[in-house]
């Protein structure tokens, strides 16, 4: 997995609670066999209209975010399905960072195991962050957030962090720990 | 030290700590065509093997077709991938109940109704409604694909110790046959929110819990997920051990398991909950969503909501409510019974039982489906249908002008061909009303198997209070 430190951008503001993974990938462009490819059917429902022309009012298609790295939303964001398509097409569309109030817990860690750094933030910081402008900067090392001349901290799991920053295959770290998996097993009755 | 029954399975599979981490062993895991691929091409680009393919189980749900079986699947893309997975079962070894299968179904149905699914074990499966399989007092929780590609290589799963929330369900249903499970857990699901579970286990609870079927503890315990929950669970009591029984593959010692999870599999009298919520069950009428979350939904004999009066004070909740209301081409104030449907499903993981079908079947019967209204039915399983076959349930559904289809996950999520279409609106037995889920632009109505019966039958919504 490739690895992760600091990312600078503007911010695209996706200002809607329970963003579920059903809208982030629809159905239909869950039949793929492989994990590239899918940022082109980010938001589609929301991006496209029926014949395929763009939604104006859709923030994404607002060439001012174009080049943004850090998307951020409301509460719960990635509930619904399992499905790990949604993290592959946020990060293939070119987001690296997401930001909200909080998470749905199988969207959080799909983020981790695809090179995503997910930040939940108290509600007031993240209508504050959707308002800017200006750059911003993320960075996981410090664990701190600049914009408009203000540093904010983030909490984050210390594992989860290292396994961004050194871009590493959680496999293989579990499977380190054969010798306790083997004897697990002999103790094991069904 | 006194503790809850989740916490006593997360303590006896646990293998090793990984950087204040836990690493947890897995019994069973459950495999479908859409969440796999790319977790098998990970095992064969790294060289791996899969560790356990004897505690690892196949089957194809998600995409496949709901009519003749003996034809060709038209769409090609999801031809590949069925046949990606029958592919890597062969290559790595794991049993599949393949689209000819008598025992082929969607994952949540078949492993139980197997006895794959036992009570106290940790099941993953690469799709949330994993939960369905903690109606057995089982650990079970949905994962992406990578962590699918852990399990198959590894038969564990790194993870954090979710907390543990009591969901206790007091007293007893005024009408146990209008009143169902799935009437109880859209009012959990009303009020603790979408996100009320997120980062917990939940323990379902209390008298009205222990009133139901194993069938009806599934559609409880599958919505989990729809609380945000990591996972949902019930104390396995005797009626788990009936269930259970004489399945293909309920373990031969059988009978000194159950004394061994008599004994243990029940959370002690003095654990403490992180969290609790008590709902009543003599106060919960049958339900129907209004909105696009399973937390928009009402009592029947209310009326769609002003965005304001739900949100209560919450503004970027009015914001979501007034979109619904946009979305559904809904209006505040309109009496849930006025709203007219065209679509009718009964089917997905979490009502397409065998019970489902029978309730269903019960309002059905003598009566005609509207002549506005295309309705079907899509058994959870093979099993599911050839069972309700020998009950003759097909033919009620028939001759009411109900489609009978073969099993699969179908209009709950419309990856094959059954969608609805543009403005359509369905009453759906599924569990998820999120824009364009059953089909873009289609608007789904979350309701129970017999609210969905008694409305393709009028065209609308009924309080089958007043049918049965």
């Amino acid at each position: 997995m490739e690895k992760l430190n600091t990312v600078s951008s503007i911010v695209t503001p996706l200002d809607r609670p329970n963003v579920d993974t059903d809208q982030i990938v629809p159905k239909q462009f869950l039949k793929l066999v492989q994990r590239t490819g899918f940022g082109e059917f980010l938001f589609y429902d929301w991006r496209f209209d029926q014949n395929g022309n763009q939604r104006k009012e859709f923030v994404l298609n607002d060439p001012k975010y174009s080049g943004s790295h850090i998307l951020i939303s409301g509460d719960n964001f990635g509930c619904g399905s399992s499905r790990e398509h949604a993290a592959w097409a946020i990060k293939d569309y070119g987001f690296d960072v997401v930001i909200a109030p909080s998470f749905a817990d199988i969207f959080y860690n799909n983020c981790f195991k695809n090179g995503i750094l997910p930040i939940s933030l108290a509600k007031d910081i993240v209508s504050e962050l959707m308002k800017t402008v200006s750059v911003v900067k993320v960075d996981l090392s410090s664990q701190t957030i600049q914009y408009d001349s203000k540093s904010i901290s983030f909490e984050i799991d210390q594992s989860r962090k290292k396994t961004l920053l050194e871009g590493l295959d959680d496999i293989a770290i579990t499977l380190m720990h054969e010798v306790k998996i083997s004897s697990f097993e002999k103790t094991r009755k069904i | 030290m006194a503790k809850t029954l989740f916490e006593k399975i997360w303590d006896s599979h646990k293998v090793d700590e990984i950087e204040g981490r836990t690493l947890i062993y897995i019994d069973r895991h459950m495999v479908h065509e859409v969440t796999s691929p790319q977790a098998f091409d990970g095992l064969r680009i790294n060289k791996r093997k899969v560790r356990r393919p004897d505690l690892t189980f196949a089957t194809m749900d998600h995409n496949v077709p709901t009519t003749n079986r003996s034809l060709p699947i038209v769409d090609q893309i999801s031809a590949t991938q069925i046949k990606t997975l029958e592919k890597n079962c062969q290559e790595f070894g794991i049993p599949l109940f393949g689209l000819d299968s008598p025992y082929q179904g969607i994952v949540h149905v078949i492993g139980p109704e197997l006895g794959i699914t036992l009570p106290g074990t940790t099941i993953v499966c690469g799709d949330s409604h994993t939960s369905t399989h903690g109606a057995f007092g089982a650990f079970a929780l949905g994962i992406g694909t990578s962590d699918v590609e852990h399990v198959l290589a590894t038969q564990c799963l790194v993870l954090d110790k979710p907390k543990t929330f009591e969901i206790r369900v007091d007293g007893k249903r005024k009408n146990s046959h209008a009143v169902t499970a799935k009437d109880i857990i859209l009012s959990i699901i009303k009020k603790i929110g979408t996100a009320g579970g997120n980062g917990t286990v939940l323990e379902y609870r209390g008298q009205a819990i222990s009133d139901l079927s194993m069938d009806e503890r599934m559609t409880i315990c599958n919505m989990s997920i729809e609380g945000g929950a990591r996972a949902g669970l019930v104390a396995p009591d005797q009626t788990t051990f009936d269930y259970l029984r004489g399945r293909k593959y309920t373990p031969k010692n059988y009978d000194d398991l159950i004394e061994s999870w008599k004994n243990t599999l029940k959370t002690d009298d003095n654990a403490k909950f992180d969290k609790s919520f008590i709902i009543d069950a003599s106060q919960i009428a049958p339900q129907v969503s209004w909105g696009t979350n399973p937390a928009m939904t009402a009592d029947v004999t209310e009326s769609v909501p002003e965005p304001a009066e739900y949100a209560r004070g919450d503004s970027s909740q009015e914001t979501a409510a007034k979109n619904a209301l946009a979305y559904m081409d809904l209006k505040p104030g309109t009496p849930l019974t006025d709203i007219q449907i065209d679509r009718v499903f009964i089917g997905s993981c979490t009502n397409a039982r065998l019970q489902d079908l029978i309730e269903a079947a019960s309002i059905v019967k003598g009566r005609k489906v509207s002549p506005k209204v295309k309705a079907m039915v899509v058994p959870g399983s093979q099993q599911v249908k050839m069972e309700a076959e020998k009950m003759d349930l097909d033919k009620i559904f028939k001759e009411a002008n109900f489609e009978w289809r073969e099993s699969g996950c179908s209009m709950c999520l419309g990856m094959n061909p059954d969608i609805l279409s543009r403005g359509e609106r369905c009453a759906s037995t599924s569990n998820r009303n999120f824009e364009g889920r059953q089909g873009a632009g289609g608007r789904t109505h979350l309701v129970s198997p017999i609210m969905a019966a008694a409305a393709a039958i009028t065209g609308h919504f009924v309080d089958v209070r007043e049918w049965v």
